[in-house]
């Protein structure tokens, strides 16, 4: 009883005992209803695929939830070890990983096989915040230049192997930390100016020829028609044609003929686009952008530094993970492989995913009454 | 207190102003993911509103599609040219399911023109569930002409069903030389998940096994694509782009089918193998295993109940005994260790051993026996290999102790893959103490030595081993690894590419070539001499042939049982060997015959070896073949080593 009374009573009753948040939790059964249901048409009706993919959403729930119970505290204690660790199986990964669709991303311990890449997208937001949360905010200049090689590391491993996709998410759940700690506007314009500065080194030195060619791909498609292009000619026909109704749920041609690509992880948007229409679409931006404002607002609830700032970065990486993929899917950036979170089949990312709303819940639900 | 009290007030107003500056960052995030969701936004907007007419219409009359092609797989011959491997246009029926109202109907009346086993319909129904509902799925393969005729006239009632040509995989020798060329099979799951999808795109066969599986980098050569445009039920109007594919390489592989046939017809209905090697390359001349099976069924996939009953067969004629059965070697592994007693100064080759029969060590009451019951008598290096006197080898092996034979017999290559890289070779076995200690467990025992030296025991060597093996002794210690492939030819550039032999490789060096002079002469006399152990394939021989009979214990009798044939059930038969090679003055090729229950290796296997050899002095020098004689059942009473 005595602690019962350290708890905020403005909490309901789901917050206080369960340690989850009915609204985000309602958001995200949402999304993974119309996730299934989409993927079911993309799928070309196979129940069998349905089915994996319930059981890594359940899989995925049963995380969040149980991450939801560590309250932030304990988190926080945790970090610099998960950081360090996680730092380690990077390095091990690119000598003893194995090897998928040309990447070295796997490592395998026994029959468990997983990336680590995966864990810093948690990790690295987690180490920043520690980090900064430290001391009062703003941070120093030094400060932020440690929070930058602490990101930086991780993300050149990622680079290495070779992954993109995740090297964005992890860098920006990096710069999100530092950006909502009070970066220094000076400091912010001086490190755009300086990107901007390096990017012919990039394109030149530092990035693969299917990378570039996704970027040229992309200002113009008919390039490359029968390879790179040909993705987004066929999700933009896919996309336009469906209109502000849609075809109707099932009977998307492009994606039920054969013309859309990939059309059950990575394209899935252009899927639901098509099928859906613009109405469909604006739905489901707004359930994404709910959860969004959701995070945001839990983490101006939080209570001590570290929760806010690791709240805030995760809710933002959340959105960089809807924007990158339907922008890619739409034609308005290049193609990373991101999938479109909580709907595109696959596994992988989706455990980190619902971990990451497990923090955010457990951010939430384990506030304390002022104790002046 | 005061002072702790101004810093505790100072911390509040910082967590205050750190609060502030946190929720400001936050709502300027919130705005730029708010600018960059309507962004997103527009562009759907931008794509379905003002560009739908746009798209609607390229999605509804421009429907471009990418067909994969795939290419034409290289051909498979002999070493002259004999075609072994072809691809021969065949009809297929297939069905679109999502272009038929009524599935059920459509497949009634189907099968009221053209005949529908259950079989066809089951697999049918199989794939449907695995494919989208716009692939076209085979219902019926290799459609005969009359049923092509029949569609042809009634297609105007099937929608969604047609009769497609496309080249399949046809072996026009049947079981001839199966074992050696493999078969290709529809590609399976795990296939799928190791070959280059752009390579394969439309491919719908893989090698399985033998050269199929060995060469299918050469052989299958590279997918093409071509982009359509199809109209609106997914039917293609008119072809666009097109990447041509990038046919296979035929290949020209180192059976010689005149001799392959007749080592096939010299095994007849005996269960083994032979394999003839070329010591001068490593050519793989013949590679016969007995029984064998029609690898045409698999092309199209087997149906279960004929695959059971091939699997089920006893006489397991899916099984390449050439390859990977692994067989003891017995008596023929004599050779190889009469020329290590010799090299490593054991005994000279005129000093002579008693045998009484059998063998004992000191202190041992077990007796090792001989074959000869009646024990030969006093024998020298060359009355022993001639008359495969078991006694003088427990003598030699005991003597030379287990490491030493197992160091000189793993020169030759036994215990090892030849390094021919035909698939699912097997590398028998080469007993040692660390092989025991690793496989069993246990310790050496002196008695494993004795046994080890007439081929028993653990002792395990396959068909093409024990070929490579007597290549290796015919070239006094090197030899060129065995190798299945002769030539390619460049169906994209025309060009032909003679491939040199493999490397050499040189397992011993010889301390003193008269040692092997007097093996080998042991090894002729073994045939010429009048007790010689294959005296039987002397009669009649115009060339000098170099080789050892074998004949090894399938179980183990007792201390004092006797061997009797009639009193066995046939499957505990001793298994017959030989190997050999000739000319012995001047090595050209190198035999090993395995005949599992063949009894007795001296009347069953010699006589398959000389008709190889026969066959093959015939065909280098352009006379005609002679007939093979069948092989003698009643020889296989005869007794020997």
């Amino acid at each position: 009883m005595a602690e019962a009374s350290f708890v905020d009573q403005r909490m309901t009753r789901v917050q206080r005992h369960l340690h989850l948040d009915g609204q985000l939790l309602t958001a995200l059964a949402l999304l993974s209803g119309a996730g299934l249901a989409i993927l079911y048409s993309a799928s070309n009706q196979d129940v069998a695929e349905l089915q994996r993919q319930l059981i890594r959403l359940g899989i995925a729930f049963v995380g969040m939830v149980v991450i939801a119970q560590v309250p932030p505290e304990t988190l926080r204690r945790w970090t610099p070890w998960v950081f360090i660790g996680g730092l380690v199986m990077l390095v091990l990964v690119l000598f003893f990983g194995s090897y998928g669709k040309g990447a070295q991303r796997w490592l395998g311990v026994g029959p468990i096989r997983f990336q680590p890449a995966e864990l810093m997208k948690l990790a690295i937001p987690l180490m920043v915040a520690w980090y900064l949360s430290r001391r009062p905010l703003p941070p120093t200049f030094g400060q932020v230049l440690v929070a930058l090689v602490m990101t930086a590391v991780p993300t050149a491993l990622i680079i290495l192997q070779p992954d993109l996709g995740t090297a964005v998410l992890v860098s920006a759940a990096g710069l999100f930390v530092v950006f909502l700690a009070g970066l220094r506007w000076r400091v912010l314009i001086g490190a755009l100016l300086a990107i901007l500065a390096t990017i012919p080194i990039f394109w030149m030195f530092l990035m693969h020829e299917y990378q570039k060619q996704r970027v040229l791909t992309l200002f113009d498609p008919e390039r490359d028609p029968l390879g790179a292009g040909y993705h987004i000619i066929q999700s933009t026909i896919a996309i336009g044609s469906g209109g502000v109704y849609g075809k109707g749920w099932l009977n998307g041609t492009q994606s039920q003929l054969q013309f859309l690509p990939e059309r059950n992880t990575d394209f899935i948007f252009a899927v639901f686009a098509e099928e859906f229409g613009l109405v469909g679409v604006v739905q489901l931006l707004v359930l994404y952008l709910f959860i969004i404002w959701r995070g945001l607002y839990i983490a101006c609830q939080a209570q001590d530094n570290f929760s806010r700032l690791v709240a805030g970065s995760l809710s933002l990486t959340f959105f960089v993970y809807v924007f990158v993929n339907v922008g890619m899917v739409s034609g308005l950036i290049p193609v990373v492989g991101l999938p479109l979170p909580l709907i595109s089949y696959g596994g992988t990312s989706m455990v980190t995913l619902m971990a990451a709303f497990g923090i955010l819940m457990s951010v939430h639900t384990h506030r304390r009454i002022w104790s002046t | 207190m005061a002072a702790k009290k101004g810093q505790g007030d100072n911390r509040l107003r910082d967590q205050i102003q750190e609060r502030r500056l946190f929720t400001r960052r936050t709502l300027l995030a919130g705005a730029g993911v708010l600018g960059l969701m309507g962004l997103l936004g527009a562009r759907m907007g931008q794509l379905q509103v003002t560009g739908h007419q746009h798209y609607a219409t390229m999605s509804q009359a421009n429907r471009v599609r990418l067909v994969p092609i795939p290419p034409n797989r290289g051909l498979i011959h002999d070493r002259n040219g004999v075609l072994l491997a072809d691809n021969r246009p065949t009809y297929q029926l297939m069905v679109i399911p999502e272009q038929i109202p009524d599935l059920d109907q459509t497949l009634e009346q189907l099968g009221s023109i053209i005949e529908l086993d259950e079989a066809d319909l089951k697999r049918f129904h199989n794939q449907r569930q695995r494919s989208r509902r716009f692939d076209a799925i085979p219902l019926k393969f290799r459609l005969n002409e009359r049923d092509v005729a029949v569609f042809a006239t009634n297609r105007h009632r099937f929608p969604g069903v047609e009769v497609e040509a496309r080249l399949s995989r046809v072996y026009p020798e049947g079981e001839h030389a199966v074992h050696a060329i493999g078969h290709v099979g529809r590609i399976n799951e795990q296939e799928l998940a190791r070959i280059d999808s752009a390579r394969y795109r439309g491919s719908s066969h893989i090698g399985k096994s033998g050269a199929e599986l060995q060469f299918e980098d050469l052989l299958h050569g590279h997918s093409g694509i071509e982009r359509v445009e199809a109209n609106a039920l997914g039917r293609v109007i008119r072809q666009l782009e097109r990447l041509d594919p990038n046919p296979g390489n035929d290949v020209y592989l180192t059976i010689d089918s005149r001799l392959q046939r007749v080592a096939e017809e010299v095994l007849g209905d005996w269960w083994g193998a032979v394999v003839a090697l070329d010591t001068r390359n490593g050519d793989i001349l013949a590679l016969a295993s007995q029984p064998s099976f029609d690898p045409n069924k698999f092309v199209h996939g087997i149906d279960r109940e004929s695959f059971q009953a091939l699997q089920g067969d006893p006489s397991r004629p899916l099984y390449n005994r050439a390859m990977r059965g692994q067989y003891p070697p017995g008596s023929t592994i004599k050779p190889f260790v009469a020329l290590a007693s010799l090299e490593n100064n054991i005994r000279s080759a005129a000093e002579r051993v008693f045998c009484p029969g059998f063998y004992t060590l000191p202190g041992v009451r077990h007796r090792w026996r001989c074959w000869q019951r009646r024990g030969h008598g006093h024998m020298n290096m060359q009355d022993s290999m001639v008359q495969s006197c078991d006694v003088y080898f427990y003598d030699t092996a005991y003597k030379l102790g287990i490491d030493r034979l197992q160091e000189y017999l793993g020169g030759f290559g036994f215990g090892q893959r030849t390094g021919s890289g035909i698939p699912g070779e097997l590398p028998g076995v080469l007993p040692s103490r660390e092989w025991k200690r690793a496989a069993r467990g246990e310790g050496w025992y002196h008695g494993e030595t004795l046994i080890t030296g007439i081929g028993q025991g653990f002792f395990l060597t396959t068909p093409i081993q024990l070929a490579h093996a007597t290549a290796v002794l015919a070239n006094k210690g090197s030899a060129h690894p065995p190798r299945l492939i002769k030539r390619i030819h460049g169906n994209s550039n025309g060009e032909d590419r003679d491939l040199p032999p493999e490397e050499l490789e040189t397992h011993f060096t010889l301390k003193d070539p008269a040692n092997w002079q007097r093996v080998v002469d042991s090894m002729v006399e073994s045939i010429r001499g009048a007790r010689g152990t294959a005296r039987s394939i002397a009669p009649g021989l115009e060339y000098e042939v170099a080789g050892k009979t074998g004949t090894a214990q399938v179980f183990s009798l007792g201390q004092d049982e006797k061997y009797d044939a009639d009193a066995i059930p046939r499957h505990l038969h001793d298994h017959a060997l030989f190997n050999c090679f000739a000319p012995a003055d001047d090595p050209r090729i190198a035999v090993a015959v395995v005949v599992e229950n063949g009894g007795s290796g001296g009347a069953v296997a010699a006589p398959m070896a000389r008709q190889v050899m026969d066959a093959w002095r015939a065909i280098e020098r352009g006379e005609p073949i002679p007939r093979p004689d069948s092989p003698d059942e009643e020889a296989a009473e005869q007794a020997d080593g």
